[in-house]
């Protein structure tokens, strides 16, 4: 073992001694959801004065104003009708455009995901529901070999508008299958688009421009977030994908965080502020695109870096988005950039497991600090 | 041959000029395979081609039962359903050889050549990959209130992938209009399918309760026939079919496999005797509707027809360096 992972152990195992003397199961949740998502770490407000609404609810209203606006998309998955789909995200979508354009499917993701990419094909836009990230391994073949190569593969002939949503995080006490983040894979494949939305704001603006797009786009959505509060304008919206968005503003340090993790970045830049530095917290919003630019300019202005994602840290976005800002901002960085991915493990079932694996901002604010201090 | 059981049918329904059309389809894909044979051990073709050889009743007898703006997906063994559905020929050969003129700006290849002008949705080179995306094209008909019906084509060995199965279910509980085409040439690769696959062909279909029929692929009239039959359901809201064509891929798995060690030469000239060119030939003759003379003009002319696309996409250049970044994304 490396001596970054004995690092890591120990700082993890030091933030969760709470979680030891927490026995019940739903004390652990909320616990583990309160870490996740404190509303006191809030990113920079886009749209103040909007209504507040929670991250389930703007990724419902980006689908139905979509499917309002045309009638070719339609949303095909397990569950997704008549049960709203397992995170009730989709409740009442039914009822409102029935049952030929909210369609419950048999439990065979390959198969939904091969008819999406046929539909997308043919004239209609399929938004495809794979309940959680973990059973994206089933659609590999038809999101990598088919709809991420139709389009170049037909001389640009064919198109694949199709979005295929899914979930990623752990800390649900769910084990193995049910807690992977899984979007660098897809972020791997050119002709897919991936985006990692964190706020309700960038969840219903990405949505909608993924509906929108011509190409197979995959979103993820952190199953810990959709009850996540925040304002979201009424008025009609989209936001592009391969744009960053700086969360927080600083001087000394770029935090680059995804998904959730944005919410643990902002509390470590919180708390590295009480020690008197300034943190500059990124937030990708898309992994495929990947706003280069915005990060180096960012980390040539703090001189170091910092790159926090739920994935494994091996091969992870990380480590892309750590390359992509030592190769951008070499001569400016007065320390090395450096990466904190979920623990090289599968996902432990264990809640006292389950939480030393997740990135944590007592863990980033360790890795910040020595950063900024030469140590 | 295990199980066949296509329905009666009758030839009056067809007049001697559609037969004879229909044998032009298949004269041509078969001069178009022996050429690109011809093209890959000349060394003037890259990569390698899968012929289809000996199965061309099954893409000319199914694609002479849709319309144009019917749908299929294809395989790698494609070039037959793609000229079956009306690919031309000099663009199809401008892809075989990597030219800016392919229909797929030749980044495709031999493997995956797409045409919507002629509803051909990609040929598909993961065994069994297009059975989502058949069956999708068929939702898609259903969801636009449109009449169209998809085809997908695959091989025996694409019964041992799950997707078909998870597609079948799909099509059968929606109704679908898509027709599953199974050439059952004998051979996944170098392997015989009875090592690979248990059971019936046809029950893996009727266990769904999807309309299944296994037919003699080598024989046009009897594929053409029952693709007009399901088709014709498929259209009117009946539902999805599965076919088991029996037939032989007469050359080897791909252009490079000429020694065959996993099959004998007394089995291919077995089925060499069912050739499918000849078998029309035969009954057009014994059924007094042509003379032999007709064949051989037909040949000259296609052969002819071939020659100048080959000329032709010889000639065209190779795509731009520019080309290589671009249809990415759209």
């Amino acid at each position: 073992m490396s001596t970054l992972e004995n690092q890591t152990q120990v700082v993890r195992a030091e933030r969760n001694d709470g979680a030891l003397s927490q026995p019940r199961l739903e004390a652990e949740r909320t616990a583990a959801f309160a870490h996740r998502a404190k509303p006191e770490y809030s990113p920079a407000i886009h749209a103040p004065d909007a209504r507040g609404i929670t991250f389930s609810q703007a990724i419902r209203e980006a689908i139905a104003e979509e499917m309002a606006r045309d009638e070719r998309v339609f949303v095909i998955g397990e569950d997704v009708a008549e049960a709203g789909s397992v995170f009730k995200v989709l409740v009442g979508l039914v009822d409102e455009f029935g049952a030929e354009r909210v369609i419950d499917s048999p439990i065979s993701e390959a198969g939904i995901a091969g008819l999406g990419v046929g539909a997308a094909i043919t004239g209609m836009r399929p938004i495809v529901d794979i309940m959680f990230g973990d059973f994206t391994t089933l659609v590999m073949d038809q999101l990598i070999n088919q709809a991420a190569k139709t389009h170049y593969m037909s001389g640009g002939k064919l198109k694949v508008p199709m979005v295929l949503r899914t979930t990623l995080g752990a800390s649900r006490r769910s084990a193995a299958q049910h807690s992977q983040s899984l979007h660098a894979l897809f972020s791997h494949i050119p002709g897919l688009k991936v985006a990692v939305p964190a706020t309700p704001y960038d969840a219903k603006g990405l949505m909608k421009s993924a509906i929108r797009d011509e190409n197979p786009v995959v979103i993820f959505e952190d199953k810990m977030l959709y009850q996540q509060k925040g304002p979201v304008p009424e008025e009609e919206y989209t936001l592009p994908f391969g744009r960053a968005d700086v969360k927080r503003t600083g001087d000394d340090i770029t935090i680059v965080a995804t998904s959730s993790m944005v919410y643990v970045a902002l509390e470590a830049a919180d708390q590295l502020a009480a020690a008197g530095i300034s943190a500059e917290v990124i937030d990708p919003r898309t992994t495929t695109p990947l706003d280069v630019e915005t990060f180096v300019q960012s980390a040539q202005k703090t001189s170091r870096a910092l790159v926090v994602d739920e994935g494994y840290q091996q091969y992870g976005v990380t480590g892309e988005i750590a390359a992509v800002i030592a190769d951008g901002a070499f001569y400016y960085l007065d320390a090395p950039v450096k990466r904190i991915g979920a623990m090289n493990v599968p996902v432990p079932f264990s809640p006292v497991l389950e939480d030393l694996t997740i990135p944590t901002a007592a863990y980033v604010v360790e890795t910040a600090k020595a950063l900024v201090s030469g140590q | 041959m295990s199980e066949t059981n296509a329905p009666n049918f009758s030839d009056d329904e067809l007049d001697t000029e559609h037969w004879l059309h229909i044998y032009e389809q298949m004269v041509k894909i078969r001069t178009f395979e022996e050429a690109a044979n011809e093209l890959y051990t000349s060394a003037k073709m890259p990569g390698i081609a899968h012929l289809y050889i000996g199965e061309e009743a099954i893409a000319v007898g199914i694609c002479e039962a849709l319309r144009q703006d019917d749908y299929i997906t294809s395989t790698h063994r494609g070039h037959g359903h793609c000229l079956a559905k009306g690919a031309a020929l000099d663009r199809m050969f401008a892809e075989l050889l990597g030219k800016e003129a392919g229909y797929c700006r030749g980044k495709g290849g031999s493997m995956h050549i797409a045409d919507q002008e002629t509803g051909n949705l990609g040929a598909n080179a993961i065994v069994g990959g297009s059975a989502g995306i058949a069956t999708g094209a068929a939702l898609s008909v259903k969801m636009q209130g449109a009449d169209q019906v998809a085809v997908c084509f695959f091989g025996d060995g694409a019964l041992g992938q799950g997707l078909l199965y998870e597609s079948m279910n799909m099509a059968q509980l929606w109704k679908l209009p898509v027709i599953y085409v199974c050439e059952n040439n004998q051979y996944g690769e170098y392997t015989h399918h009875s090592e690979t696959t248990a059971g019936s062909l046809v029950g893996r279909a009727t266990g769904f309760g999807v309309h299944a029929l296994a037919i003699d692929g080598q024989d046009i009239r009897a594929v053409h026939h029952t693709a007009r039959l399901v088709v014709d359901r498929a259209r009117k809201g009946g539902g999805p079919a599965f076919l088991v064509c029996n037939t032989y891929r007469f050359r080897g798995h791909h252009v490079g496999d000429i020694d065959r060690p996993y099959r004998s030469r007394e089995e291919e000239a077995e089925w060499a005797r069912r050739d499918p060119l000849t078998l029309l030939e035969d009954w057009l003759v014994k059924s007094k509707q042509t003379e032999a003379q007709v064949f051989q003009r037909i040949q000259r002319d296609v052969q002819t027809a071939v020659e100048a696309a080959v000329a032709f996409a010889l000639d065209a250049p190779y795509p731009s360096e520019s080309e290589v970044e671009r249809h990415v994304y759209a």
